[in-house]
């Protein structure tokens, strides 16, 4: 990669924000504290090796192999360690199970934890004050949001990641997927399914 | 800290408004500054808790009007100027080399740790959440102060945030996740729950 191969702004007129951090950049990679090419790998490897893929193979395992489904329900972290997902924002890991009587869903109200190896980086609308304040007391008109509409018999149980522990959301499998493989399972899978906030098997 | 991060139950802030199709980072800036904050980090001159606790420390007016990842930048710059990081001559600190990124994100951070003293509580106990109001780092939420719930989950023991955050040691605590009522928490006419992952120390009988 060439020595600025980076991708800077193309256009000349920055914002204040991307002069500061182009400013703080240089300064650091000056002072020797980090390595350019090191930050290089860790954008690419959120761009394109962890991400909401990870956790839709989770899921699909779940719904084809009871034994992993099983797994899964007492020991989340080996269970998707089996998968090679592992680290860095995921090194607790507890899957919630969606079923008729209950729906998952996910929050931190504190910040913006999230289980990175299985879900990647967080979309904003999870880390800004309108889902952190409102996910806990209006759980419900959340859903809406989202275009979720629950039986008054079906039970939202909220899961605020206030400490090191990472929730994932195991939505119920759709419908007349009997014939589908893992593979086939996984493209039903949709990121906000997997936090809490839409169904599985809609196209997003 | 009652600070401007702790936002669980508060109102007035518009929709969630999710963007379809939401690329994963919407300025080239943003990239750099996922990557600095996560690579100096790896120059273990704070932690995970000294991070978080620096975002908290911006004020409400500004935390609330910045996007995500400007708080990110303005934590950081907090926790360089704080260490005088960014004058005088450069320190010797680890670096995270590029050929090292994947196996120290693949390996994390374990935050289990081992304690001699036993759990107080066990799951399925009635406990009910301490009126704290911490002036440092907490990650108790303001909304269960006073709250009674059950225990749900064990967790052994974790580095405690609120000591670790402040440099203070690690001095790890048994953790539970616990299961509230939203009629209890939030007055909701549903049999909805809330569940949180708390300290013991925020805990004690009902």
């Amino acid at each position: 990669m060439p020595h600025d191969g980076h991708d800077h702004d193309d256009h000349s007129e920055l914002s204040p924000i991307a002069l500061r951090v182009r400013a703080l950049e240089s300064l650091l990679v000056e002072k020797g504290y980090v390595d350019p090419a090191a930050l290089d790998v860790l954008i690419e490897t959120y761009e394109t090796k962890i991400g909401p893929r990870n956790g839709a193979k989770v899921v699909a395992k779940s719904w084809a192999d009871p034994e992993f489904a099983a797994w899964l329900k007492t020991d989340a972290t080996a269970a998707i360690a089996s998968l090679g997902y592992t680290g860095r924002q995921g090194e607790h890991m507890v899957a919630v199970f969606n079923t008729p009587d209950t729906h998952n869903m996910v929050v931190c109200t504190l910040c913006s934890c999230y289980p990175w190896p299985v879900l990647g980086l967080p979309p904003v609308w999870y880390k800004s004050p309108p889902y952190r304040s409102r996910a806990v007391i209006d759980p419900r008109g959340v859903l809406a949001e989202f275009g979720v509409t629950l039986p008054d018999t079906t039970k939202v149980s909220v899961w605020d990641s206030t400490a090191e522990i990472r929730y994932l959301v195991i939505p119920m499998r759709p419908a007349n997927t009997d014939g589908m493989n893992e593979e086939e399972l996984a493209t039903l899978v949709n990121r906000d399914s997997m936090i809490g906030t839409r169904l599985a098997g809609i196209v997003v | 800290m009652n600070g401007p991060q702790d936002l669980g139950g508060m109102m007035g802030f518009g929709p969630i408004a999710p963007e379809p199709g939401e690329p994963l980072f919407h300025a080239p800036w943003e990239k750099r500054a996922l990557a600095l904050s996560l690579a100096m980090g790896a120059t273990r001159q704070w932690s995970i808790d000294t991070s978080r606790h620096a975002r908290e420390k911006v004020a409400p007016e500004l935390y609330w009007s910045l996007s995500y990842y400007e708080i990110w930048i303005e934590g950081l710059m907090r926790l360089m100027d704080e260490r005088h990081m960014l004058e005088g001559a450069p320190k010797q600190l680890p670096v995270l080399e590029a050929t090292r990124v994947a196996a120290i994100l693949s390996k994390g951070s374990n935050y289990n740790r081992e304690v001699s003293n036993a759990p107080l509580f066990e799951i399925g106990d009635r406990v009910k959440v301490r009126n704290l109001h911490t002036t440092g780092h907490t990650r108790l939420p303001g909304y269960l102060r006073g709250k009674t719930g059950q225990v749900a989950l064990y967790h052994k023991a974790h580095v405690f945030p609120d000591s670790n955050a402040h440099g203070l040691g690690e001095n790890p605590q048994h953790l539970y996740t616990v299961r509230f009522s939203a009629r209890d928490v939030f007055s909701s006419e549903t049999n909805d729950t809330l569940q949180a992952d708390l300290f013991e120390s925020y805990l004690e009988d009902p």
